[in-house]
């Protein structure tokens, strides 16, 4: 949110972008019918810029890590277990969670448009919203793993889902080995968004340290 | 997250409208997913608000929320309200140019 949306004019004035300007005649337009509330959008936007990202889905997986009958849960019922630990909301109706094994690598895309799990990871990064991700990760998953320095063993399955307006998908990742003994605190900073869609793995405990976080 | 406001703003209005029942999510997917598909497989991810803002557009004016005359007179106006506004100052509606 660094760039203002109006720039100099070289007379006095001011002029927004041809962008800004639609948003504005959208926006005015629906609150002054009351189709929207002006303070439930700034709420809304507060909501995402802050509260919601991938830190939730990390409590998330670290929870299932220490605590079989929440696993068991949330491979049953994800949408009820995640709710449970408060992460509720809108593009979460519907959650499904895909366990990796040590048979099964499993990653998600949405090939139409850009269906996420908000309440659990915020909203989307550009790479997920391109093209060649949402055509590629379903032709060529071992290829677009590849691009993202993951690399799956032949003889493990890669299984890919792809999201739709209703389901969304959450992956849990393995847990890394020499963790035994970790908090669910310590556990969830091993546990990255890109994990958590697919296209990463959960941080090796040697790679916390050398971040130095 | 957001890069520019106008961003979070088209983003706030589909989901606040979507909570208050003018349409369903399946039919705003449906209206995002044929905005992305028009622009095609080189599409960056970049512009993925300006899709949103097309398919937010559209949507609107199919539920006859607002009609497309009436969203173009109000951007005319905002654009000369912004022009006769000093930079710096914020831009409200009605403002116009001393002539």
């Amino acid at each position: 949110m660094a760039h203002d949306d109006h720039h100099h004019d070289h007379a006095e004035g001011s002029q927004l972008s041809d962008t800004a300007l639609r948003v504005r005649a959208l926006e005015s337009l629906l609150i002054e019918k009351g189709y929207v509330d002006p303070a439930a959008l700034d709420a809304l936007i507060e909501t995402y810029e802050t509260k919601v990202g991938p830190r939730n889905g990390a409590r998330v997986v670290a929870r299932a890590w220490c605590d079989a009958d929440f696993r068991k849960w949330l491979l049953d019922d994800a949408t009820a277990a995640i709710a449970s630990l408060g992460h509720t909301g809108r593009q979460g109706e519907h959650m499904v969670a895909v366990e990796n094994t040590p048979e099964v690598h499993n990653m998600v895309v949405c090939t139409l448009c850009s269906c996420y799990p908000w309440p659990v990871l915020g909203l989307p990064p550009v790479w997920y919203k391109s093209a060649p991700y949402r055509s590629r990760a379903v032709i060529d998953p071992r290829g677009v793993l590849d691009e993202f320095g993951v690399t799956i063993d032949e003889a493990r399955e890669v299984r890919v889902w792809d999201s739709t307006a209703e389901v969304r998908y959450l992956v849990v990742p393995m847990r890394p080995e020499g963790t035994d003994g970790w908090s669910e605190d310590e556990l969830a900073r091993l546990v990255t968004r890109d994990s958590m869609i697919g296209t990463g793995v959960a941080l090796d405990p040697a790679d916390l340290d050398a971040a130095g976080s | 997250m957001f890069r520019e406001p106008w961003e979070a703003q088209a983003f706030a209005m589909a989901v606040e409208l979507h909570a208050r029942g003018a349409f369903t999510w399946p039919e705003w997917a449906h209206a995002l997913s044929r905005e992305i598909a028009a622009a095609g497989a080189r599409d960056s991810g970049e512009d993925y608000y300006l899709h949103w803002l097309a398919a937010l557009e559209k949507l609107v004016t199919e539920k006859s929320l607002a009609s497309a005359r009436e969203l173009s007179e109000r951007k005319d106006q905002w654009d000369r309200a912004a022009r006769a506004t000093p930079h710096g100052e914020p831009i409200v509606l009605g403002r116009e140019a001393e002539s």
